[in-house]
Order: structure tokens, then sequence, then C-alpha cells
């Protein structure tokens, strides 16, 4: 008996119950944000202008895009020499290190936040009281699971202890060969770790909000609240911007083959 | 080299974690004391810990089902190599896309004044007439389906390419249907994967906040929502409570990873 080669009736049923729910909503929106904020009518770009023109999306899209900036900057500073030396010298941590990493998938954000609170309150305020500080350090820390698991599988694919060697013998530092020749060489799994973590830090929602800091997705919140049909040409924006953070993952990833973690996640 | 990760992990994760659990246990005023744990037992904490279970298992068993079935779809012999590809692809994106804007999404589809809800009550259909409420319960778990339905297709896609053709071969040479090929073959060899996948499905809704408040407007009666509402609207007398919720999310989720990590050692036996 020859397999069919045509497409099974069925599976054409569910593609097609997957492709609507995830596609109608989208096309919802798009419809939503065409219409005037003053009659409800179609169509208009109203929408897109109103946000082009608001002070305070600039002003809050700027204050997510530099707190995603500087979290990416933490992590790759505080887990690329981590990784590179568990690789190198003490293999025996590794299984410690990825244990550790699935500890923020297991603690929710609202718990985590409920427990940062608590815990720093009381810090001077430079610290406590700036997206900066408290923010930035607690967002280190969600995306610790999804830069670990893409920088570890950067380091497997390296020869750490040849590029060491070679490195060294012809007389670099630790700081030269791990900026010059180690980097280089898991630049594309550190692209990833990074894609994903802006798109966590652009949509987090949760531990902003409770901590009370103006990020771009309360913004996003805000305007919902008070304005309808804006908010739907805010949504498409955000939607985009997971988009181009995932594609260009998937751009990075796919030079070698390399399969990343995909599920980051502002519920 | 390390110490600075242990360092920051210690200051950033468990430190907090840790005065999470020991805030369940302390008096408003001074010692120790379990009235608070004992007052999640209580209405309404205990009201909010089951809408989140529910909600979570409702959105855990179904997403899991269809997701299972789409899977399948894109990757069984016949369907097009590329619909695999884009369903994945999208899936990443999906999978990412919840909170605030997915909550605005769907009330711009099932809204009062939604896309399709417009369009049924132009056809003589509405669904507010019938008992739809975007804004409830039903809403929620229909808005949650939307990030939990891609995570499944993401995690389970590896586990179909476990099935091989040549057991389908065998069994339809043996004379088996369909449906008996899932009942004694497919569903078993894929159990360890569908039971870790829908815990961790579990787990997924179980911790979102954003997507739920957003649509609700914080009126949905689930735990993030309650302690949430501790902290933003200024009403944080004891804040022991909320911390004693936090302590019974993170037992919830801790029973869930118990019973997610020997599924995960079992599956892996079939994952080749």
């Amino acid at each position: 008996m020859r397999p069919t080669r045509r497409i099974a009736p069925t599976a054409v049923i569910w593609l097609l119950i997957a492709f609507g729910y995830f596609f109608i909503p989208l096309i919802a929106t798009f419809l939503f944000s065409l219409k005037s904020n003053q009659t409800g009518h179609c169509c208009t770009a109203a929408n897109y202008s109103w946000v082009v023109h608001s002070s305070a999306f600039w002003h809050t899209l700027k204050i997510s895009f530099l707190l995603a900036l500087e979290t990416i900057a933490i992590s790759l500073a505080l887990f690329v020499p981590t990784i590179y030396w568990v690789h190198l010298r003490v293999p025996k941590l590794r299984p410690v290190i990825a244990f550790l990493a699935l500890i923020p998938f297991v603690i929710p954000p609202i718990v985590m936040v409920v427990g940062l609170l608590k815990f720093f309150k009381g810090t001077p305020s430079w610290f406590y009281a700036q997206p900066w500080g408290f923010l930035a350090g607690a967002y280190v820390i969600l995306a610790f699971p999804y830069m670990f698991f893409s920088l570890d599988a950067g380091f497997r694919s390296i020869d750490v202890h040849t590029l060491t060697e070679a490195s060294q013998s012809l007389g670099a530092r630790w700081g030269t060969t791990l900026v010059k020749v180690i980097l280089p060489n898991i630049r594309s799994a550190a692209l990833a770790g990074s894609f994903l973590t802006l798109a966590i830090v652009m949509g987090e929602f949760t531990i902003a909000n409770l901590s009370a800091f103006n990020t771009f997705p309360i913004f996003i919140q805000y305007v919902n609240e008070s304005q309808g049909f804006p908010a739907a040409s805010l949504t498409l924006l955000s939607f985009g911007i997971t988009w181009a953070a995932m594609l260009s993952l998937l751009v990075v990833g796919r030079k070698r083959g390399q399969r990343a973690a995909v599920v980051a996640g502002a519920r | 080299m390390t110490l600075p990760f242990f360092a920051y992990t210690l200051l950033f994760m468990f430190l907090p974690a840790g005065s999470v659990l020991i805030g369940a246990f302390e008096g408003t005023t001074h010692g120790y004391t379990m009235s608070n744990v004992t007052t999640l037992f209580h209405h309404p904490y205990i009201d909010a810990f089951k809408t989140s279970i529910e909600i979570s298992g409702t959105t855990a068993l179904i997403g899991g089902a269809v997701g299972l079935a789409v899977a399948y779809a894109a990757i069984r012999e016949g369907t097009p190599r590329w619909v695999r590809s884009a369903l994945t692809t999208f899936s990443g994106v999906a999978a990412n896309f919840g909170g605030i804007p997915l909550a605005f999404a769907f009330i711009s589809t099932l809204g009062p004044l939604g896309i399709i809800t417009v369009f049924g009550r132009n056809h003589g259909w509405d669904p507010t007439e019938h008992g739809f409420n975007l804004f409830s319960k039903t809403g929620v778990e229909l808005a949650y389906m939307y990030f939990q339905l891609p995570l499944m297709i993401l995690v389970i896609a590896p586990a179909i390419d476990g099935l091989r053709k040549e057991w389908r071969e065998a069994s339809s040479n043996l004379g088996a249907s369909q449906l008996q090929f899932w009942r004694y073959v497919g569903v078993p060899v894929l159990m360890p994967s569908l039971l870790g996948a829908i815990i961790l499905l579990f787990g997924n809704a179980f911790a979102a906040y954003a997507t739920a408040y957003s649509l609700t407007a914080g009126t949905v009666n689930i735990v993030p929502i309650l302690i949430g509402a501790y902290y933003s609207g200024n009403v944080l007398n004891n804040p022991h409570l909320a911390q004693a919720m936090a302590f019974g999310m993170f037992a919830v989720l801790a029973v869930m990873m118990v019973l997610y990590i020997p599924l995960q050692r079992r599956a892996a036996r079939w994952a080749k």
C-alpha cells in the first residue's frame, strides 16, 4: 500500500481552524485601528498619527527599549564569562546552572515581584525608585533562562579549550581571549539570547505594573482603558515588535541550524 | 569567574523568593504565624485558587488536545513541508504575544463592539444574547488559548516527529483503523510528552497576569490579580497575605514541577 501523497481532509480542517483562530483577532485589530475615534467609522489613519504624535508613546517606548538594552548588556556581562568558565574549567557545575536556569520558569513574575518588593524595600531610591535599577535587576532574572540556553548551545558548538589555548599561547590575557576570541565565535548565540530578551522586556507588564514603573506595556494598558481605537494601532505595533524580534532570532539561528528556546512571555 | 553569577542569582532570585516564603508566615506586628496561610483556605482566597486552577486546567487540556491535532495535521504525510515551517514560525511569535496587546486583540474581535460580535448581531445571532461575555472567565480562557495553542505546537512537534512512519504502516497492515492506531500506538507512545506538555501549559496559564488583568479590568478572581490588587490598589493593610498567596502559587507550581520531571525523563526514552 502506497501512502497517499495528497493532504488529508482532517488535516485541512484542523489547519483552517488554527489559521482562523490566529488571524481573525489580528484582522479585527487591524480593522479597529482604521476606525475613527470620534465617529467609530472606517477608514482613517488618524489612530496611527495619534500614536506617532503622542509624546508619552515615544517616552515609554524609549524607556522600555533602553531597559531592554541594559538588561541585555548586564545579562551578557554576567552570563558569558560564567558559562565560558564552566565549559572550560568546571563542567561539573553546568547541570547546576542549567537547573538554576529553570527556576525563573517555575516562579511566576507575580510571585517574583512580591519577593523583590519585599526584599529591596528600604534600599536607596536611586535603585528602588528607578527602572534602571530595580526593574533592570529583575529583568536580568527573567532573561536568565533564555540567555543561558542560547549561550550554552553556542558554547557547546565551539571548541572552548583549543580556542583558549591558541589565544593564550599567542599571549592574550583572559579579558582579550573572552572579548576577541570567544565572543565572536558565539556571536549568533548571544544575538539569539538578546533578541529573546528584547521581546520579553518590551512586553513585560506584571513586574512593571506592581512596582509602578511607566514602561511601554503600561502605556498600552493606559491607552486601552482610555481610548478605544488608537489602542488598536498600538496593539498592532506591539505585535510588530514581537515579530521583528522573533524573525531576527530565526535569521541568526538559521545560520548554524541551532534551535533556540523560543518561548518567552508577557502573559 | 562564576562568583558574580552566583552572587547575582542569590541577590535577585533566592533571597527575594526566600523572603516571600518567610513573609507568608510572618505576623503583621511580630513573630511567626500560620494564620496567613490558613486564611488562604477561606473566601475569597480559596475561590481565587479554584478559578485559577480551573482556567489553567481547562486551557491546558483543550489547548493541549487542539495543539496536538494541529501539530499533527501540519507534520503528517501529505501536508506540504512549508506548512510546518510556517506554523512553527508563527507559533514562535504567537507564544510570545501575550498580555495587554492580546487582550485588546480579543476585545476587537469578541468584545461588545468586536468584529465577530457585530457581524453576528447584523446576521441575527448576537453572542451576548446567548450568555457570552468576553470579560469573564470564559473570555479569559478563550484569550489564553492564543498563547497556549502555539506553545503546545512548539513543545509537541518534536515528539510527533518521534512517531515513526513504520508504526503507522505496520498497524494498518495488521488491519487497524485510524482510531485504533491512535488508541493503541499513537497516544500511548506520546503520553509522557503529552502529560509533560500539558503540565507546562498549566503552569503557563497559572502564572499569567497581564492578559486577564487587561481583559477583565481586574475583575476576574484569579490569584495573580488578587495579589496585584494588594499592591496597586493601595489596600495593602497586610502584605503578608499577598506573600502567603504568592507562597500558595509557588506550592501549586512546585507540585506540578514534581510531576513534570519524571514524566519528562520517561518521554526522553522515545525521543530519538
